[in-house]
């Protein structure tokens, strides 16, 4: 078996605050192996992007990762010192985020940050660096690089930054990507060209991708495997078609009935009743408990595990040996 | 870009007919200059001829459009306190001024970008608690007070420094410049800090607010995530992106740098203009105060025209709006 690119174990996130400590991550794991695509989903809220920035190592103080550990290649990330983080940022780990409109600085050249970016990381010399962001540039599909490269961000359209914002994450040959909803911010007739582009880029170089997005219909064609995150845990991870066609946890099974089909003809979309518990309040036991349309006797007072089901897992007391009555509080 | 720097022209022109128009009408109620300009022995006749030669007779409108092609001119009239062209006057104590105003503005600049900057990266270090404390004191101490202040430290007790004065100048062709000699340097020190005071607490407090603002920008988190070091995404991302507005803020400071040395140069008694000012408005100089008011206005507006121009080297948004209009 492949050592996995990316193992995360039981990765806790905090977050201090006046009214006492913010679990936004808890106590999550996966594996993403070697050119894989992982998609995570989840509302706003989850924990998506905040697993995303934990990998990356820029969780923004006084936020922390409290517990747990993220291994790279089989070597612990986050427990590096800031410079040592700073060189697999960008070198190892590429990250693209949600709004090309703004994750491009507007008084540089484009030119000048892809040459930045690839002097930061190898030691080209200035003119060999500029013939790297070239060839980048022409990777990523931008008509006529050599008289764009010189243009500032405001003179691309959003499509064509989102572009630009690839070339840049994928400018030092990262082993892992990890894509930060980026077509959210994008008309929907480029979000298929995007999702296209960072497939076969991610193909070609053999990087593994981490793709965070709500958009169920871009996991189904893009994704290998998906993982489900619902109040800073994962409660379903497997294979696509598995997680699409028969989902298990009825967090999932929710989610999947809310998306609208064309064969069936209803009124009113359905949807999950309640909300998602804030950070501050989670119900004990499972967390999805109170929505849950299926909960029974161990669901308010024990966490389910995730736990394996063939090549998927969920966390559900549904598929799990329930635990001893006398364990239960009456 | 040249249809952008034309209308800004055509704009600074108008300000300055606007400001020519109140100059005007403002000094026509201060009172009559003639009772100014003569002895109480001056007969009721000759007190007629010199306003008939004055032509303090003419239609207000007349007397504007003189005033107006006057300025153009540079013919501001003559003192009545001093009898000699005010433009000469002007000349004599523009240097003294200047030389103050751009001193202070260096010093609050060359002080308050870095100041501001470390604070903004380390905001929890004892020496930004210092700064920030100190900046308050900065803010809310009236100049004339921080004036007296350094005189008594500096010239009174240590006696390192002259209290007053601009000390020995140096002629070279129509300026007289204090920068070339030592006493002259040793005589800046003091109202150059008093001046610039102010104007370094709030550079230091825009830059480090503007600096926390675009550290929390997507770019700047966008940059972290190539890898870049701490170093190019401060200095080199959110430095650039911060100097945006604080250019236009400090620009217009300059203009009032100039406007308001007239305490500092109360307090150190600076052969400047805004001296020549008090001593005017003190004595009715009607001449005088009015070509002052110009020529500030003229400054504000200058220096307004010079960051507007900036802006468009800064910020290449900008520049690309400008060449379509």
């Amino acid at each position: 078996m492949t050592e996995p690119v990316l193992s995360v174990r039981n990765l806790k996130v905090e977050f201090p605050t006046r009214r006492g400590r913010l679990t936004a991550i808890d106590d999550i794991s996966f594996d993403l192996m070697p050119g894989e695509v992982l998609g995570v989903v989840g509302e706003s809220g989850a924990g998506k992007s905040i697993t995303g920035t934990a990998i990356i190592g820029l969780i923004e103080p006084p936020g922390r990762i409290a517990g747990g550990e993220i291994l790279l290649k089989g070597r612990r990330i986050d427990n590096l010192p800031p410079d040592a983080m700073r060189k697999i940022r960008g070198k190892r780990i590429g990250m693209v985020f949600q709004d090309p409109l703004t994750s491009l600085n507007p008084l540089y050249r484009i030119g000048d940050q892809l040459i930045e970016t690839v002097q930061t990381h190898t030691d080209l010399s200035a003119a060999a660096a500029r013939n790297r962001a070239l060839a980048l540039l022409t990777e990523v599909g931008i008509p006529a690089p050599a008289s764009r490269i010189d243009n500032y961000p405001h003179q691309f359209s959003g499509g064509m930054r989102q572009r630009v914002v690839l070339a840049l994450a994928l400018a030092a040959e990262p082993e892992l990507v990890i894509a930060d909803e980026p077509t959210t911010a994008l008309d929907v007739s480029v979000q298929a060209q995007i999702i296209a582009l960072i497939k076969r880029l991610c193909r070609q170089h053999g990087a593994a991708v981490m793709l965070i997005t709500h958009d169920m219909g871009v996991i189904a064609e893009t994704a290998d495997r998906v993982a489900v995150m619902y109040a800073g845990r994962i409660v379903e991870i497997g294979p696509v078609r598995d997680v699409v066609k028969q989902p298990h946890h009825p967090y999932t099974k929710g989610l999947m009935g809310s998306i609208p089909t064309i064969a069936t003809e209803s009124d009113r979309l359905l949807q999950i009743p309640g909300s998602m518990p804030r950070l501050t309040a989670i119900p004990k036991g499972c967390a999805f408990h109170p929505r849950c349309p299926a909960r029974f006797a161990p669901c308010d007072q024990v966490r389910p595990e995730l736990a394996g089901r063939d090549r998927s897992q969920v966390a559900c007391w549904l598929y799990h040996d329930v635990p001893a009555p006398a364990e239960l509080q009456p | 870009m040249l249809a952008f720097i034309i209308r800004r022209l055509l704009q600074a022109t108008l300000v300055m007919a606007v400001v020519a128009l109140i100059a005007f009408t403002l000094f026509r109620f201060v009172g009559d200059p003639i009772n100014q300009m003569v002895g109480i022995e001056t007969s009721l006749e000759e007190r007629a001829a010199l306003r008939e030669a004055l032509g303090l007779n003419d239609p207000v409108a007349v007397q504007f459009l003189r005033f107006i092609w006057n300025a153009v001119q540079l013919n501001f009239g003559i003192s009545y306190q001093f009898k000699k062209p005010v433009l000469d006057l002007i000349a004599e104590r523009f240097p003294a001024t200047m030389e103050l105003a751009i001193v202070s503005a260096i010093f609050s600049m060359l002080l308050g970008i870095p100041m501001g900057v470390y604070t903004a990266l380390r905001r929890d270090a004892w020496l930004s608690k210092l700064f920030l404390t100190l900046s308050l004191v900065g803010i809310s101490l009236p100049t004339f007070l921080i004036g007296i202040l350094l005189i008594f430290l500096f010239a009174v007790t240590l006696g390192v420094l002259p209290s007053f004065g601009r000390g020995d100048t140096v002629r070279l062709g129509l300026w007289d410049t204090g920068l070339l000699t030592w006493s002259g340097l040793k005589a800046l020190v003091l109202p150059s800090i008093t001046l610039g005071l102010f104007q370094m607490t709030l550079i230091m407090r825009l830059v480090r607010s503007e600096m926390l603002e675009v550290l929390r920008t997507d770019y700047v988190k966008f940059a972290r995530a190539r890898g870049l070091t701490n170093r190019a995404v401060h200095f080199g991302h959110a430095l650039k992106n911060t100097m945006v507005p604080v250019i236009t803020i400090a620009g217009l400071q300059l203009g009032s740098i100039i406007a308001f040395a007239i305490i500092t140069e109360t307090v150190f008694q600076w052969p400047g203009m805004g001296l020549m000012f008090l001593r005017a408005v003190q004595n009715v100089d009607i001449p005088i105060m009015s070509a002052y008011l110009l020529l500030v206005a003229f400054i504000f507006v200058t220096v307004n025209l010079i960051v507007d121009l900036l802006y468009v080297v800064v910020d290449p948004r900008i520049r690309i709006d400008a060449r379509g209009a």
